[in-house]
């Protein structure tokens, strides 16, 4: 069994995409602890031949549920507050765009595009997430990206 | 060809990626730094690590709960080393300064010349039995001090198990902190070490002339 500092340098990154795409800042750096706290408590009875990634993005696909539901019981601010710099000084990109284009979408088409083409899991793995089939899961997504060229990727590419 | 209007499924994925950018080496740092100082105060990080420089090239230290677990050299790869306590110890492992950053600070005094013993819990979960007796002795023997491979056996009890005392320092899991490399042979020649042999005789001139 890998040590469980090589799974976090190995998915640190992606389960912070995940993360971020659907939460604040703050929020999903909250999100993104819980779930390596909560993946190192099982870490030592997980099967050596699973999926360590999907196993990663489940876990977090539930913390980040928590986050909102937590969130939501504290009062927020209706946007994003804005941006601080981040610590190496280099100015956020402006991502809030596309962040509030994919916070605009039905909830399983948010999941099918962030954790199919942000966090690289296969449809049907997404599917088992979203509690609903492979199939539905690859229409969801499609479905996701259409609303996003809509109101997002038609700038981008305009 | 039509992308502008219509991005195929991987240029949005890398339209995503690149406008949902991941997370900057900084905020990875702090993040990581975050999980560490959790994961220990929830009593799920078995072992801490990190790498102290010394003349020889990183050394790669790593503590349990209950103390220094494990000192590797260089060439004994530590990653081949992180996977072997992930399998005897544990494979909650996190590199993390706090619970060695006291080593690594007395290692600095020792490699510097500036400290002749170590003040440290070790754990020596990693040898058993006969070996376990002569690791435990080889704390004794004082800094700028050899003893023979007999000696040892001798003080170990088992006069005659002068080989398995070279089996014993050869495994010594915390070389350095300790002394495994003050057992030479009794022809006066150095022998062999974990470190290489250049490691061996480096440390005893140091402590010769200290």
């Amino acid at each position: 069994m890998d040590p469980f500092e090589q799974v976090v340098a190995e998915h640190g990154p992606a389960v912070w995409r995940v993360c971020r795409a659907l939460l604040s800042r703050a929020d999903a750096e909250d999100a993104w602890s819980d779930t390596f706290l909560a993946a190192l408590r099982a870490y030592p009875d997980l099967r050596p031949d699973s999926n360590v990634r999907g196993w990663l993005v489940t876990i977090a696909h539930r913390k980040v549920i928590d986050q909102v539901r937590k969130s939501s019981r504290t009062p927020q601010p209706i946007a994003d507050p804005p941006e601080l710099p981040s610590p190496d000084g280099i100015a956020e990109p402006a991502d809030s765009e596309l962040r509030a284009a994919l916070g605009a979408l039905p909830p399983k088409q948010r999941g099918a595009v962030v954790y199919h083409h942000l966090a690289g899991l296969p449809y049907a793995e997404v599917g088992v997430l979203l509690d609903s089939s492979e199939a539905a899961a690859r229409r969801s997504a499609a479905d996701g990206i259409a609303n996003l060229r809509k109101s997002y990727l038609k700038e981008a590419h305009r | 060809m039509n992308s502008i209007t219509t991005p195929t499924g991987s240029q949005i994925s890398d339209d995503l990626a690149r406008s949902l950018p991941g997370p900057s080496d900084a905020e990875l740092a702090s993040l990581h730094e975050r999980l560490a100082v959790q994961a220990a105060s929830a009593d799920l990080l078995d072992v801490a690590y990190r790498t102290v420089d010394s003349p020889f090239g990183p050394l790669l230290v790593a503590a349990t709960t209950e103390g220094l677990v494990r000192v590797a050299f260089e060439r004994e790869d530590h990653d081949t080393v992180l996977t072997s306590l992930a399998a005897a110890v544990s494979p909650r492992i996190l590199r993390s300064g706090r619970r060695t950053d006291e080593v690594a600070r007395q290692l600095g005094e020792y490699f510097d010349g500036q400290r002749r013993s170590f003040d440290v819990a070790v754990d020596l979960r990693l040898v058993d039995g006969f070996r376990r007796t002569v690791i435990s002795h080889l704390r004794d023997i004082p800094y700028g001090d050899t003893e023979s491979y007999a000696a040892v056996a001798a003080a170990a009890g088992s006069p005659r198990a002068v080989r398995a005392v070279g089996s014993a320092c050869a495994h010594n899991p915390i070389p350095v902190v300790v002394p495994c490399h003050r057992v030479v042979r009794s022809d006066g020649t150095i022998g062999s070490y974990l470190g290489g042999t250049e490691a061996k005789a480096a440390l005893l001139a140091m402590e010769a002339a200290a």
